[in-house]
């Protein structure tokens, strides 16, 4: 299907002119809604549904209007982050993982980006705020003091027109205001040490081109972790690392998540580090949750043909095949999304109901949940 | 490019010094020895991959091998005669299109005033690759074979995610039609589906032209599967190389042995016996005395920090710089 709908994606100028004015009209309203000031609390306070969550993500529609459609990026997600776990984020490039984490940060590229439906409930302690809900200017304040995040290219947080010293020192000085400069400074080089980094004073004086791939990685990851927040974003932390670095930072977040009980949301395509350091993980694919459950369930026990396919294709050490294997096919066009299962023609293992609509949630165990037909048993889904 | 010569690429001795500049005037206090006396040959038509510490000059020696960063001493000499440092005018512009590279950071790499048919087309169409009218087919078949679609060709990069990206700089570097294609990290933001879909796209090509790479990557399970010879590297210098098959099944010096005991394993019951390398990773403007490795070996010795060890070849193309298995070099072996 992909293929057909890929070819019959040509939009023609006027089409794509009213197309246009359409997104206009709801990113006006959506945007105003965001860039209001003075919001009262009461607008957006909510409650968890469950307190020893630290977000509970509640079928979150995150869309990008552009002007050759709607690119329906997130398209109904729900998970919770439990505090002081892991939860691990896998799927396809491009599903999803990265919008989703943005979401909760109210980081997605605007106007054009805008949260649609859904609820994001952020566990503060004391109360809850529907980040769905939140105006920019509330969401500043939660930003970096409760969540914080490690982003995917550590150039898209490093300004490269100033010194390494200088950014670290903002990010510590805007969350402690109270500190003296030379408090601040010695806090920045121990953050740079700490992520391993020998030299951290030469380092401090450095501009960011001067520094490797992972050195750039490891500062924005020292960044993120100066605020101590209870809920940490890693998207992708350890791509541009080695395996010495990557072993020793991964050390560092777990550290810290049991020193001040903070949870982490995982980002990464290394189903090995997946493994060591996720309580949970949730798998995605095309903008949705496709399989989710304990870290043991979804890599002992893969459900969904999408969870298998992925467990196949990767390479493992000192195991050699000639060719790799990789799931056939490709993901359809977000613009034009089927109205059944995404993965349907990709897919090795359909049934006949695979032809009807997109499958419901399968409860495996308590905990392990999968989206697919070939689970489902009459009467006993759900 | 001729294929008279096995070695499309030989390295002799390459080093490459950043000067660090301090003060309002930028007066230069030191270097950082990037690379430093590194010398290595890739076969046509195999790929050789590259591993290291982070920082320890990966990248930089892929960007000198092009000249994108002038070296500082040393040789770079493609297909036995080709000095890409003396190449000037015509037959500079028309050897540039033969060697690509595929950047680390595919973020900083893609402009983003340009669509990205026009990202991947731009240099094609200035080397006069294809025909005008055969253009777009072209490009279309090129994001194909990469995992990108038609309808992509006029978004712009930041309206793609991070691996998405990342096949964009793939594609515009095989539109070009390269011998040697230096690939920094080209797989690493890409989910595992894709990322063999692509391993097997670089090989597919590699077999069909006789391509040549040079595979930079921190996942060492993909440079297992991908590479040929490989060459680990520590602080600038190049510790150990070896056939891939030979290296993974023995490998002998204490970085590489720390190095591969850290791979991550997909299964959460298993439990890892890691080599834990201790202290943190020695700046390269300022490196340790002797064996640049010796502050963080289990296995150091007095000798090992007065002396730097000579590069020992093992039989069969196997090579170690390691006092270990230097019988004159005053270690003691137990
Ligand atoms: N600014 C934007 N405008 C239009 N579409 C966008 C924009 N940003 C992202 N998208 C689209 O949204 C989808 C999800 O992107 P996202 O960055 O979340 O992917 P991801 O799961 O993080 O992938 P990766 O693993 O490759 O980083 C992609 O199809 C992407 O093309
Ligand atoms: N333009 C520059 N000016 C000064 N120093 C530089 C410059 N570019 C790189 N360096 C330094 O040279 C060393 C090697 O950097 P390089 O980018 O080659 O590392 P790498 O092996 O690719 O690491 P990674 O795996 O993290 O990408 C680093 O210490 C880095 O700080
Ligand atoms: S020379 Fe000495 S310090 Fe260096 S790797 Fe060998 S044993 Fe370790
Ligand atoms: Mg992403
Ligand atoms: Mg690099």
């Amino acid at each position: 299907m992909s293929k057909k709908s890929n070819e019959t994606s040509y939009i023609s100028a006027r089409e794509s002119r009213r197309i246009s004015r359409e997104n206009q009209k709801v990113i006006r309203k959506l945007d105003k809604r965001l860039s209001r000031k003075r919001v009262p609390e009461s607008e957006y306070v909510t409650q968890m549904h469950d307190k020893n969550n630290v977000v509970e993500f509640d079928n979150l529609h995150t869309y990008f209007f552009t002007d050759v459609g709607t690119v329906k990026a997130v398209d109904g997600v729900t998970f919770n982050v439990p505090v002081g776990k892991t939860v691990g984020i896998v799927g396809e490039s491009g599903c999803g993982k990265s919008v989703t984490s943005l979401s909760l940060m109210q980081l997605v590229q605007r106007p054009t980006g805008q949260i649609v439906e859904g609820e994001i409930r952020l566990n503060l302690g004391d109360k809850a705020f529907d980040v769905a809900k939140m105006p920019i200017e509330a969401m500043q304040k939660v930003r970096g003091n409760v969540v914080s995040m490690i982003f995917q290219e550590p150039m898209t947080s490093l300004n490269p027109v100033f010194r390494i010293g200088y950014q670290l020192d903002e990010v510590i000085s805007l969350h402690t205001p109270e500190m003296s400069p030379e408090a601040v400074k010695a806090r920045s080089i121990e953050a740079i040490k700490m992520v391993g980094i020998a030299d951290a004073e030469g380092i401090y004086n450095r501009y960011p081109h001067e520094l490797s791939g992972g050195m750039r990685q490891r500062i924005v990851i020292a960044m993120a972790l100066a605020c101590n927040p209870r809920l940490i974003i890693a998207d992708e932390p350890t791509t541009a690392l080695d395996v010495t670095i990557q072993a020793q930072i991964l050390e560092l977040l777990r550290n810290l998540k049991n020193e001040i009980n903070a949870s982490i949301m995982l980002i990464t395509h290394d189903l090995g580090v997946i493994a060591e350091m996720a309580d949970y993980v949730v798998v995605m694919y095309a903008g949705r949750v496709v399989e989710k459950g304990l870290a043991n369930e979804v890599f002992l026990d893969p459900r969904h043909p999408y969870t298998i396919g992925l467990m196949q294709s990767k390479p493992v050490i000192n195991k050699m095949v000639d060719r790799l294997y990789s799931i056939p096919g490709s993901v359809p066009n977000p613009v034009n999304m089927p109205d059944y299962c995404y993965f349907r023609d990709r897919c090795e293992q359909c049934v006949e109901r695979c032809q009807g609509l997109y499958p419901p949630e399968i409860r495996v165990t308590d905990t392990h949940i999968v989206s697919c037909w070939k689970y489902y048993k009459e009467g006993g889904a759900e | 490019m001729s294929s008279a010569y096995e070695n499309v690429v030989e390295v002799r001795n390459l080093c490459k010094y950043f000067p660090i500049k301090a003060g309002l005037f930028g007066r230069v206090v030191g270097h950082v020895h990037a690379v430093e006396n590194v010398s290595f040959s890739i076969k046509r038509g195999t790929t050789m991959g590259l591993v290291g510490e982070s920082g320890c000059g990966k990248t930089t020696i892929g960007k000198t091998l092009l000249n994108l960063t002038p070296k500082t001493s040393g040789e770079v000499i493609f297909n036995g005669d080709t000095h890409l440092d003396m190449l000037k005018g015509k037959s500079l512009r028309d050897f540039r299109p033969k060697i690509q590279i595929i950047f680390q950071d595919p973020y900083s790499s893609l402009s983003p005033r340009l669509p990205v048919g026009e990202i991947i087309g731009e240099a094609v169409r200035e080397h006069n690759l294809v025909p005008e009218s055969e253009f777009d087919a072209y490009i279309s078949r090129i994001m194909k074979a990469c995992g990108l679609f038609d309808y992509q060709k006029d978004r712009y990069p930041h309206e793609f995610s991070g691996g998405q990206r990342q096949r964009i700089c793939i594609a515009r570097a095989i539109a070009l039609n390269p011998d040697f294609i230096v690939c920094d990290e080209p797989v690493s933001a890409l989910d595992v589906s894709i990322q063999a879909q692509i391993i097997n796209l670089l090989e597919d090509l590699q077999k069909q032209f006789n391509l040549t790479y040079l595979f930079i990557s921190h996942d060492l399970s993909v440079v297992q599967h991908i590479s040929d010879t490989v060459g680990v590297m520590y602080l600038g210098n190049m510790v150990e190389y070896a056939d891939k098959a030979e290296i993974f099944a023995n490998p002998l010096h204490p970085y590489t042995q720390a190095l591969f005991s850290a791979i991550p394993v997909p299964d959460p019951t298993v439990k890892m016996n890691r080599i834990i390398l201790e202290g943190s990773i020695p700046s390269p403007a300022n490196p340790p005395s002797g064996c640049k490795f010796h502050t963080r070996c289990r296995k150091c010795q007095a000798v090992c920090s007065q002396k730097a060890p000579r590069t020992m070849d093992m039989g069969n193309g196997h090579t170690v710089a390691c006092h270990i298995y230097d019988p004159e070099s005053g270690y003691e072996n137990a």
